[in-house]
């Protein structure tokens, strides 16, 4: 069962993956990303990995890949100029990740990661939260690391943020400071004003 | 009064007073008032005066034992100590009489000659300074504080002779004084370096210890020939002296040193630095009486600058120079003494002429103060009925000079003369006719320079004759001062110096160069050589020399014009002073400059800078030039390399 | 059943497949950061198998970081990549050349 499992989702990984470099089309591509962020998170669930399975799904697919459909839709992306030169750099592309594939596949095809030597966990009783260990240990162990990763995203953001921002001379938006700074007479002016006779 | 004036703390004492003297009067001079500065430097100098006349009548009456203790260790180097020590013995002690003696003299003198100098107490701090140096230069037990007094005393004289920095002349002179005397310190250098790998260490005592024993040692200069090592830190080390001592052909900068203040040509110039190389060859005397080739060789030197330069003194019209070359020739007769091992008669002759030599010059300045700074002779004469005490004093200055029968020059000259005519070392005899030669030559220039200021005609303008009058008492008291061990100081010193047992165990000399000893067979006290004197060949020749003298500048004035204008080329042949400077500028400065301006163009600009400076920087511009082409710019180059890395490295980590 | 291997494997092949699209995509700088991620997917595949055969939460603490550092940089990639835009009026990759010696 697990086997058929992992066989059926691993094609889909590896058949996403490729349409992902394939297809012409960004926003296609990035749809083919979020099914092979879908068919790892099935894997890893085969993995025990429960809590990380879900993070990539959330986290990936439900914000990164929307970003990537963002900046795709928002830029104005010239397709048959991209497209140009896909089949000159077959062949180089094809060549150089079967080296990478062999040279891997040198090292982890072998006995060396075979059952007999990484011998198979049971899997874990029922009530076993992946959750709570993996929070335990990113409490205490490394938590000064889950810090600095808060820092990071914070600087993720500000980066994100500072980068893209600009400033058009002519959009109309509210200056905060100069609201709170506001001093009550510039509101308010009390003038003296001649009294005037009735006629 | 002293209860243990041999204790270390009396020699500090000795050196330290006329240092603080100097830094009182140097370093806060801008402070304290010209009073206050030459009441300090010579209450420095005093007080070393007194305490040397105590250590002398310690070392000389008492009989005192070599005082030689380390004061202060400087550093410790692989074994060798570089100290600070001090070496007292009869040498040292008669040196410290003399230099502090001569030195405070010169102090008193000062105040009179350098009344309205704006540099006054500048003047004052350089010659405590100076007195300074030379005590630590006499009083070393060791080689390398005997180089720090060289050197330091060598400093001073350079300070000194430039001391009127704004003229050129000065500046010139100083700046001469101090490249002939760099030859020279470079050879002693070489010297102390050859001391330290013979010896491997600088210590006087253990060197002197050890001499015997390293007589054989040779060393190979030049491949091939096996020269005797002592033989050649010998001759290193007299090379040192024959730029301090001023001897030929190094002596080039002595005369233009009278560029510089009179009472520093007295005190430097004449009785105490620049026969600080005598002082030297005698301290080593236990090395240079090793080697027979070095005496020679020290000999023919003080022979040629005895003879040469006495005949430079004839024709000299600046009454500092005649003085000056006079100089010279002395120390060519102490020089002498020293090729013959006659070490003592030259220590005889350095204090003798220290007192009579410095006489003369402070005389010779008392008359440039009468003159207003006017030193050409040719404008002078007849100083007699204005100036009796500088006359008298240059009198007796003169008669010492010149070795008449009974003065103080007399006995050391004559010893001398009497030294190499005994020694048979290889260039004895022609020393010996020099030497004697030089007599009649030291008598006619003396007496033509004493003739010509103080007798004939006066020929000065109406101006100065005006205003000429006797010095004041600070110039004259230390003249007459000076006079009187001029005239009794020989006399009264021969017996226990040179005949005596004075030196015993301070200067050694061998068995086959020992002179004095046949000497002191001859010697019958000092009233015996007087008479016996009166009949010798250097006192006809003097005799000759003076009535020459008289002949020529009282007798007939106009004669030496003639025999100037009959032997121009001899004239031109002496006024070019045999052509040394000329040599000196063209062939040596010219030739310095022609290297260094080789080795800047070649060395500097093209090796150093054309090839290894810009040369490395043009290479890496154009390398850089080259392989930039690599960078293209696009991403996926980038990329690739990494990807290629990254199997590389897999492929090598795997396999 | 399945061993350490099989998912190594895959880790593999996708690395390979995501090397391969850095390659193809020379043009399209987005796709270039789509290849990216997935290179970081296989890493951390690789992590959770071996964090699983070993028994150890570490290699899970690890792909929790990864995860972190992955989103910031897809941030801040695409951010630079709208300025580029703005500015080069360009994603072409082969366009981009000012680094050219």
């Amino acid at each position: 069962m697990e086997t058929f499992v992992f066989y059926v989702f691993s094609a889909f990984i590896v058949l996403s993956a490729l349409m992902v470099i394939t297809v012409n089309n960004p926003v296609k591509a990035a749809f083919f990303l979020v099914l092979t962020f879908f068919s790892s998170a099935a894997i890893w669930l085969l993995l025990e990995a429960e809590f990380l399975a879900i993070i990539l799904v959330i986290v990936y697919v439900g914000a990164v890949m929307v970003l990537f459909l963002f900046v795709v839709m928002m830029l104005d992306i010239n397709m048959a100029q991209i497209k140009k030169g896909f089949v000159n750099n077959l062949p180089l592309a094809v060549a150089v990740a079967i080296a990478m594939f062999v040279t891997i596949f040198f090292v982890v095809g072998g006995d060396s990661f075979s059952a007999s030597i990484f011998t198979i966990p049971d899997p874990h009783a029922a009530d076993y939260s992946n959750v709570a260990e993996l929070g335990k240990v990113l409490y205490t162990d490394y938590f000064y690391a889950f810090e600095i990763a808060a820092v990071i995203l914070l600087v993720g953001i500000i980066a994100a943020i500072s980068l893209t921002l600009r400033r058009r001379p002519n959009t109309r938006h509210q200056n905060i400071e100069e609201q709170v700074a506001v001093n009550s007479k510039d509101r308010l002016r009390v003038m003296k004003i001649e009294a005037q006779e009735r006629k | 009064m002293f209860e243990n004036y041999s204790d270390s703390q009396v020699y500090l004492a000795i050196v330290l007073a006329p240092l603080i003297g100097s830094i009182i009067a140097g370093v806060f001079g801008t402070y304290i008032s010209r009073a206050v500065s030459h009441t300090v430097t010579i209450a420095g100098v005093g007080i070393s005066f007194i305490l040397a006349l105590f250590v002398f009548k310690y070392f000389a009456f008492d009989g005192a034992q070599t005082y030689n203790e380390t004061v202060y260790t400087w550093l410790v180097s692989d074994g060798i100590h570089f100290e600070v020590g001090f070496m007292v013995d009869n040498l040292t002690s008669m040196m410290l009489v003399v230099v502090s003696f001569v030195s405070l003299m010169v102090h008193l003198y000062t105040i009179g000659y350098m009344h309205d100098d704006p540099g006054y107490k500048r003047f004052f701090s350089y010659i405590s300074l100076f007195t300074f140096s030379m005590y630590m230069l006499v009083m070393s037990n060791n080689f390398l504080q005997l180089f720090f007094g060289w050197e330091a005393v060598g400093l001073v004289s350079y300070l000194l002779i430039g001391f009127y920095y704004k003229k050129e002349s000065a500046i010139f002179a100083n700046l001469k004084a101090f490249l002939v005397n760099r030859v020279g310190d470079f050879g002693f250098i070489l010297g102390i370096a050859g001391i330290l790998m013979l010896f491997n260490t600088l210590d006087y005592a253990q060197v002197f210890a050890a001499a015997n024993s390293k007589a054989g040692a040779t060393i190979e200069l030049i491949p091939g020939m096996q020269w005797s090592m002592i033989t050649v830190i010998c001759i290193l080390l007299f090379i040192g002296a024959m730029g301090k001592s001023a001897q030929v052909p190094l002596h080039v900068w002595l005369p233009d040193s009278m560029e510089g203040p009179t009472p520093i040509s007295a005190l430097i110039h004449a009785a105490t630095m620049v026969t600080a190389g005598i002082f030297m060859v005698t301290r080593m005397s236990p090395l240079f009486e090793l080697s027979e080739t070095a005496l020679s060789f020290i000999l023919v030197i003080g022979a040629i600058t005895a003879l040469f330069m006495g005949f430079l003194g004839i024709i000299q019209n600046d009454i500092k120079r005649v003085v000056a070359y006079s100089t010279l020739s002395q120390l060519g007769y102490m020089t002498v003494a020293l090729g013959a091992s006659a070490y003592s008669a030259a220590v005889f002759h350095l204090m003798t002429h220290a007192f009579f030599k410095a006489l003369l010059f402070l005389a010779a300045g008392s008359v440039i103060i009468g003159m207003h700074h006017v030193q050409d002779i040719r404008k002078m004469g007849g100083l007699k009925k204005y100036m009796p005490i500088t006359y008298w004093t240059s009198l007796i200055g003169t008669l010492a000079l010149i070795g008449f029968p009974g003065f103080s020059g007399f006995f050391s000259k004559d010893s001398i003369i009497e030294a190499v005519q005994t020694a048979h070392i290889p260039g004895a005899s022609f020393a010996y006719y020099s030497v004697l030669l030089g007599v009649f030559v030291t008598a006619v220039y003396s007496l033509r320079l004493f003739f010509i200021v103080f007798h004939g005609e006066e020929r000065m303008d109406n101006h100065t004759k005006e205003h000429l009058k006797e010095s004041p008492w600070v110039v004259t008291v230390p003249l007459i001062l000076l006079a009187i061990p001029s005239v009794i100081i020989g006399g009264m010193t021969i017996g226990s110096v040179l005949y005596g047992d004075y030196f015993h165990g301070v200067v050694f000399v061998s068995e086959a160069h020992n002179v004095l000893e046949h000497l002191k067979e001859e010697y019958h006290g000092p009233l015996t050589m007087v008479l016996h004197g009166l009949t010798s060949a250097p006192f006809m020749l003097m005799v000759a020399g003076i009535a020459v003298a008289w002949l020529l500048y009282m007798k007939n004035p106009s004669v030496p014009g003639k025999i100037k204008d009959s032997f121009q080329w001899l004239y031109t042949i002496m006024d070019n002073k045999y052509g040394f400077d000329i040599f000196n500028e063209k062939v040596i400065a010219a030739g310095t400059r022609g290297i260094g301006n080789l080795l800047s163009r070649i060395g500097d600009i093209l090796i150093i800078d054309g090839i290894i400076v810009n040369g490395s920087a043009k290479s890496v511009a154009w390398f850089s030039g080259i392989i930039r082409h690599m960078q293209t710019g696009y991403l996926y180059h980038y990329a690739f390399a990494m990807i290629l890395g990254l199997i590389a490295l897999l492929v090598i980590v795997v396999y | 059943m399945l061993s350490l291997t099989h998912f190594l494997v895959l880790g593999a092949i996708l690395f390979s497949i995501s090397m391969a699209g850095i390659f193809i995509n020379r043009k399209n700088v987005l796709i270039l950061l789509m290849c990216v991620e997935l290179m970081l997917l296989a890493v951390n595949t690789n992590f959770i198998a071996f964090s699983h055969y070993l028994g150890d939460s570490a290699g899970q603490v690890f792909v929790f970081f990864i995860l972190t550092v992955a989103a910031a940089e897809a941030a801040i990639g695409l951010a630079i990549l709208v300025v580029l835009f703005r500015n080069k009026r360009t994603i072409n990759v082969e366009e981009l050349d000012t680094l050219k010696g």
